[in-house]
């Protein structure tokens, strides 16, 4: 038994499966839950299906639908925060944080994942990233959970360094891509790769390679 | 979607003439351009209920691909590179342009109520 609880906070329903799939099957398969808290529900993604089966005022009910199954074969929960796709770094931080904040402290959340802001390619990812980081600063010291933080942009080792957890999830792999799967409307171009690509090609590997920075906070 | 009818989408659009409606209009080319291609640069813009008030409008055709044009009292509404339609179950006129991988590239609708805005509404 623990005390344990995982927080996965993205923008995006999909973000989920592709960054961080395996490290959320590999918490489960310990007994920890996992919830994750996603931001938007993705209204304004430019991935219509393909071929085709969804417009820019049905995606919404699609992606809600995948993300329901994703989290399904993930075994974890999902709560949705609300907020409109490509809109998140328009908000108010204070507000986004405050809101943030108080989803962290009712789940008793011991670890935090979510994007590293400025590293994360989407403005979506980088603003939410930020408002984490500013909730959890919000928190009192003794309390903070810790922020893992995924960066994306393809220099960021270059500026960061080695990240701090580095997960081979090939364990977890069958269960990954069938999150990643059960974002249909999404991931044509994913499933191309998956499917086209030696298992041991660089795009591939980099899939089965989930790695985080640790978030230091000075006071 | 489906491939544009001309005349039916030139029909909805005189049917929507002179009315006060909303208007979602885009293009992107995603958030993602410029990260797998270092020569490319991320654009895109939207609007998202516009309520005008056009005198007419035209759907204009070149090879498979259209323009249109709407004609409001002190300006325009246009659209370059839609391919494909439907009139939804709410009597909305989508018009859209993908590219050869399904990806939206250019979007205009045209409703008599406003479009969603607030997650309260996805329900």
């Amino acid at each position: 038994m623990n005390n344990k609880h995982i927080l996965v906070i993205f923008p995006h329903p999909d973000d989920e499966s592709f960054g961080t799939s395996g490290t959320i099957s590999k918490f489960r398969a310990e007994g920890v839950p996992v919830t994750y808290l996603c931001g938007t529900l993705g209204e304004m993604g430019r991935n219509m299906g393909n071929p085709v089966f969804a417009n820019r005022e049905t995606l919404y009910t699609y992606r809600k639908k995948e993300l329901a199954e994703a989290a399904k074969e993930l075994d974890i929960d999902v709560e949705l925060l609300g907020y409109r796709d490509k809109t998140l770094e328009f908000e108010p931080l204070d507000e986004l944080a405050q809101h943030l904040k108080e989803r962290i402290l009712a789940y008793g959340a011991t670890t935090i994942i979510t994007h590293y802001p400025g590293y994360a390619v989407h403005p979506d990812h980088d603003a939410l990233g930020a408002a984490v980081v500013k909730a959890v600063e919000l928190i009192e010291p003794g309390k903070r959970p810790e922020v893992w933080m995924h960066a994306i942009t393809n220099n960021h080792e270059d500026e960061l360094g080695e990240p701090d957890f580095i997960f081979d999830i090939e364990p977890y792999w069958e269960r990954k891509e069938a999150a990643i799967r059960a974002h249909l409307s999404q991931v044509d171009g994913m499933m191309n790769l998956i499917e086209n690509h030696e298992q041991t090609s660089k795009q591939i590997q980099r899939l089965k390679r989930e790695q985080f920075y640790r978030l230091t906070l000075s006071s | 979607m489906e491939a544009i009818d001309q005349s039916a989408v030139q029909e909805k659009i005189n049917h929507f003439a002179n009315k006060d409606v909303y208007i979602h209009l885009e293009t992107t080319n995603g958030a993602y351009a410029s990260h797998f291609d270092e020569t490319a640069y991320n654009v895109g813009a939207f609007i998202r209920n516009a309520k005008v008030n056009y005198q007419h409008g035209k759907i204009v055709s070149t090879g498979g691909s259209y323009r249109v044009g709407l004609k409001l009292d002190i300006g325009w509404v246009y659209a370059e590179g839609v391919s494909d339609f439907e009139i939804d179950e709410k009597d909305r006129l989508l018009l859209a342009g993908h590219d050869r991988e399904g990806r939206l590239m250019v979007a205009l609708e045209i409703s008599e109520e406003p479009f969603t805005h607030e997650a309260e509404e996805h329900e």
